[in-house]
């Protein structure tokens, strides 16, 4: 064989993929599986220390189950409460890549779903078609505003994106109470702080009321599918893409690769902000038809958990979204069929969280699901 | 203490780094461990020291069987190891660090850094390893740094010591230094395992050298007999030339121009002292010095890393003093960084990413808004075969290669653009006697194409090797300068004005 031939054989080797291995798949399927498991079981054990007797707990799992995916109108149910959910996990998981640990979706929320209201009730007679993608382009221009503030004090001056992020929270409420109260925006003939009301035309049109008016499903969840196919092309085929990740994992050797820091941050948490916007603007245009105080009910805080339990990665995200959006309907049928406290559905989600931020825990647990292949070194 | 390893593999997926290796380790013996890049020997040595498990094959401790489950466990039996990567906190005092993990408490939990200090001490008296206990270790020079290395697996009272290139950081005083502290731990009776890919070092301190090559042991040698070529051909399979082929000495235009640049340390310090030098197209400048003299400073400086808050910087004509990195990148400039870990490669990137990582936005590799995987993986390909990085395949992780082979991933980067000028720094660390040469041929070929290349090295044989002219630093300042191109440079002119003795002028 010619020297060409066997050079071009050894770059036909270079090229191939090595089969995804054994421990990926374990650590990316079976440990999520698992501790969803270790965390409803540990459940059931709260439940019992709190004096819960077996048959009710019984069958809280078992309205836990019916109300999450048991009917069309559990699964509209869990379709509407993930979608905010997976679309701010999706704005934490691109800063997380980034190596920006974003804790302000909520207030991103905040002011992404305001800017929103604002524009779905003004321009009266307006097409939907030009009136809704307005409304959710404000929400999320006016999220990805207010995070850049924290990307632009980060790169500017040092400051910590967690406190300025906390901080930015704090102050989207106020900023809230303060706008909700202005004559324009108020509600005609209300005392109290609340929006007018969004017009038909921008509202995310409920996509299943033919079935039954009661199906609350709306075209916000055709946004997260889009916002999940835009986000994993934006992390894996672009060039800022690549700038994230690259300063995510290692930001030295972003910047002697020339890639520029402060402007990847605030890139960063400008896109970070603007999916966030879109969840504010989502709930706003598809299930609260206005803004009131407290409309954004923390779902920037457990998006944080959405993202996490996705590992970052945009499918995962969407899944981790779907649990926690099941979970989250599934508590309140628990709650009316087996009179158990929506308290509990707090604390099945943190144990989630624990037993995947802990998978040698679950291998512990479980030793029987995992193989040892070693390419890591032992502890 | 002996240690006997017996048939010892393993693999990584499919990738087999140790295949029945079979090894003896004695009380009061330096054993050299040599190898190419990649042949195994960290691998093997992480086996012994507990951090993997070995596929097959045993561990025999005077006589006998032995697992190790962790680390701790190796400690326990009395193996330490020395890693090819310092493992120190930077924050923590010299004595905190020796006794990390292992820390004597009084009561109610209490840190009893007086008795830390004490055996820092008498460690340091017994075999000359003198550090003051309380120094913080980011304020200590590399040398004094590998020395707290060294006593942290004292201090856990190691009988085997295993030394995963210890010298590759080292300067000359220290590695002679570095000798005499080995010595003195072998007529101590412990029992050492030095790794390195300096010929010259390997056959001065060990009693028995054992060659690894493609994860097989290949051969033994006595270091009596054996000369650096026979050594260099068992490890690599083939003859290896030392010296560097060059085109005449013929300089072009005038390429990079470096005046009066002042650059300070983090700490306000000044790190180079009004800085003047030139590189022209067609020529190797070299810049020697011990470490710590301003080099990575200037270097970094160049590159658009660090401003530098006097003086000007031109390069092809442009004044690119207050120019980003990339636009530096644009113009034509390559960087081999110093520390390959740190800021070189991305560990969690495959090898394709990394191929790309300075040059993903240019038209080999993007298009609009993204890049073209598939073009990067070809493209990764080919100059992996170029460089013979040895890895599985270019969707393989950059941190599963062996620290050879990250360095010449990092080279192949680099050498792979069309640059008009290379910035060098330490661009051989780590490599193996083969790969150096190979790596030394392409930086020759680039000079003889016509690119400038300002070298930085340590290592004052490469200098020499390589360099048309010789610049040397002391103390931020350039105190020295040589001529290298019709005649070989008096190498104990360049030591002295490396050590700071009264510049000299020009040979
Ligand atoms: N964690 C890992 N996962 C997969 N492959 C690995 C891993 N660690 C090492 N390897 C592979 O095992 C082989 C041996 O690597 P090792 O680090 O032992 O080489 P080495 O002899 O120390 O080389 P060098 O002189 O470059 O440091 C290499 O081919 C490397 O790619
Ligand atoms: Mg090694």
């Amino acid at each position: 064989m010619s020297a060409k031939a066997s050079n071009d054989n050894l770059t036909q080797n270079l090229l191939q993929r090595a089969a995804p291995s054994r421990a990926e798949f374990e650590d990316l399927v079976i440990v999520p599986i698992f501790a969803v498991i270790v965390a409803l079981a540990v459940g059931a054990l709260v439940m019992l220390a709190t004096a819960v007797d077996l048959p009710t707990i019984g069958r809280s799992y078992i309205a836990l189950l019916q109300g999450s995916v048991g009917s069309l109108n559990a699964l509209s149910e869990t379709l509407t409460a993930a979608a905010p959910l997976v679309l701010a996990g999706l704005g934490l998981a691109l800063g997380f890549r980034a190596g920006l640990f974003n804790i302000g979706a909520e207030g991103q929320i905040v002011i992404g779903g305001l800017a929103a209201v604002i524009v779905g009730f003004s321009f009266a007679g307006l097409p939907w078609f030009v009136h809704l993608p307005l409304a959710l382009i404000a929400g999320a221009l006016a999220g990805a505003l207010y995070a850049s503030i924290a990307g632009w004090l980060r790169a500017a001056t040092g400051a910590h994106e967690v406190i300025s992020t906390i901080m930015l929270n704090l102050i989207s409420y106020r900023i809230l109470d303060y706008v909700l109260r202005q004559p324009f925006i108020q509600r005609e003939g209300r005392a109290d702080p609340i929006s007018r009301s969004v017009l038909d035309s921008a509202e995310l049109p409920q996509l299943l009321a033919w079935i039954d008016p009661n199906l609350r499903v709306h075209a916000g969840i055709l946004v997260v599918i889009a916002a999940v196919v835009v986000v994993h092309w934006i992390l894996f085929r672009t060039k800022i893409g690549f700038e994230f990740r690259a300063s995510g994992k290692n930001l030295d050797a972003a910047r002697y690769a020339g890639m520029r820091a402060s402007f990847t941050i605030v890139a960063a948490m400008a896109s970070a902000g603007a999916l966030a916007g879109l969840a504010g603007a989502n709930q706003v245009l598809g299930v609260l038809d206005r803004a009131s105080p407290g409309f954004s009910a923390g779902i920037g805080f457990d998006a944080i958990s959405v993202a996490l339990l996705g590992r970052s990665h945009p499918v995962g995200v969407l899944f981790a979204g779907l649990l926690f959006g099941a979970l989250k309907t599934g508590g309140r049928q628990m709650q009316v069929d087996a009179g158990v406290s929506v308290d509990l559905i707090g604390i099945i989600q943190a144990l989630i969280i624990v037993f995947i931020a802990a998978p040698l825990l679950v291998r512990a647990i479980f030793p029987w699901g995992f193989r040892k292949p070693q390419t890591e070194p032992n502890e | 203490m002996d240690v006997e390893l017996r048939g010892i593999t393993k693999r990584f997926g499919p990738i087999v780094a140790n295949a029945e290796i079979d090894l003896d380790i004695r009380a009061g013996e330096v054993l050299g461990l040599l190898g190419e890049n990649g042949a195994g020997k960290s691998t093997l040595m992480n086996v012994l020291c507990g951090l993997y498990t070995p596929d097959e094959g045993n561990i025999i401790i005077d006589g006998k069987p032995v697992t190790f489950d962790g680390p701790g466990a190796a400690i326990a039996a009395g193996i330490g190891m020395v890693h090819q990567h310092f493992m120190l906190v930077p924050v923590f005092t010299v004595a905190e660090n020796a006794i990390l993990g292992i820390e004597p408490t009084k009561q109610v939990d209490y840190l009893d850094l007086a008795a830390a200090r004490q055996q820092v001490n008498e460690i340091g008296d017994r075999y000359g390893l003198q550090v003051d206990p309380d120094a913080r270790i980011e304020d200590l020079p590399v040398g004094t740094q590998q020395r707290v290395e060294i006593i942290k697996v004292l201090v856990r009272s190691a009988d085997v010591l295993i030394l995963d290139e210890p010298t590759a950081v080292l300067t000359p005083q220290e590695v002679e230094e570095f000798f005499g502290i080995v010595r003195s731990l072998r007529d101590a009776g412990k029992a050492i395992v030095f790794i390195t890919h300096k010929l010259d070092e390997i056959l001065e301190i060990s009693d028995r050298i054992t060659v690894l090559r493609g994860g097989r042991v290949t051969g033994y040698g006595d270091p009596k007999t054996l000369t650096e070529q026979r050594l260099a051909e068992m490890m690599v399979g083939r003859p290896v030339r030392f010296d560097v082929d060059k085109a005449p000495y013929n300089p072009g235009d005038l390429l990079l121009e470096v005046r009066d640049l002042t650059v300070l340390r983090a700490n306000d310090e000044i790190a180079a002292d009004h800085v003047s030098l030139e590189v022209r197209s067609g020529e190797i400048v070299g810049i020697a010095g011990v470490q710590g003299n301003g080099q990575s400073a200037l270097i970094e400086a160049i590159t658009g890393l660090h401003r530098p808050v006097d003086g000007t910087i031109i390069f092809d004509g442009q004044d690119i003093t207050n120019v980003s990195v990339r636009a530096r990148h644009a113009m034509g400039m390559a960087h081999i960084p110093e520390d390959r870990q740190r800021t070189g490669i991305i560990g969690d990137f495959t090898v394709a990413e990394n191929m790309a990582l300075n040059s993903y936005y240019d038209e080999r590799y993007a298009k609009g808004m993204s890049i073209v995987w598939p073009a990067v993986a070809t493209h990764a390909a080919d100059y992996v075969a170029d460089f013979d990085v040895r890895t599985p395949s270019v969707h393989a992780k950059a941190s599963q290669l062996s620290g050879g082979n990250q360095q010449k991933l990092v080279v192949a980067r680099e050498l792979s653009r069309d640059t008009k000028l290379l910035i060098a720094a330490q661009p051989t660390r780590g490599l193996d006697v083969g790969s150096v040469e190979y790596i030394h041929g392409r930086v020759v070929a680039a000079r003889d194409e016509g690119d400038g290349v300002l070298i930085m090295s340590s290592e004052l044989d490469e200098i020499l090797a390589l360099s048309d002219r010789i610049l040397v630093m002391f103390k931020g300042r350039i105190v020295a300068e040589f001529d290298a191109s019709k005649q070989p440079v008096d190498r104990n002119a360049v030591g002295l004005a490396m050590a700071g003795s009264a510049p000299r002028a020009a040979a």
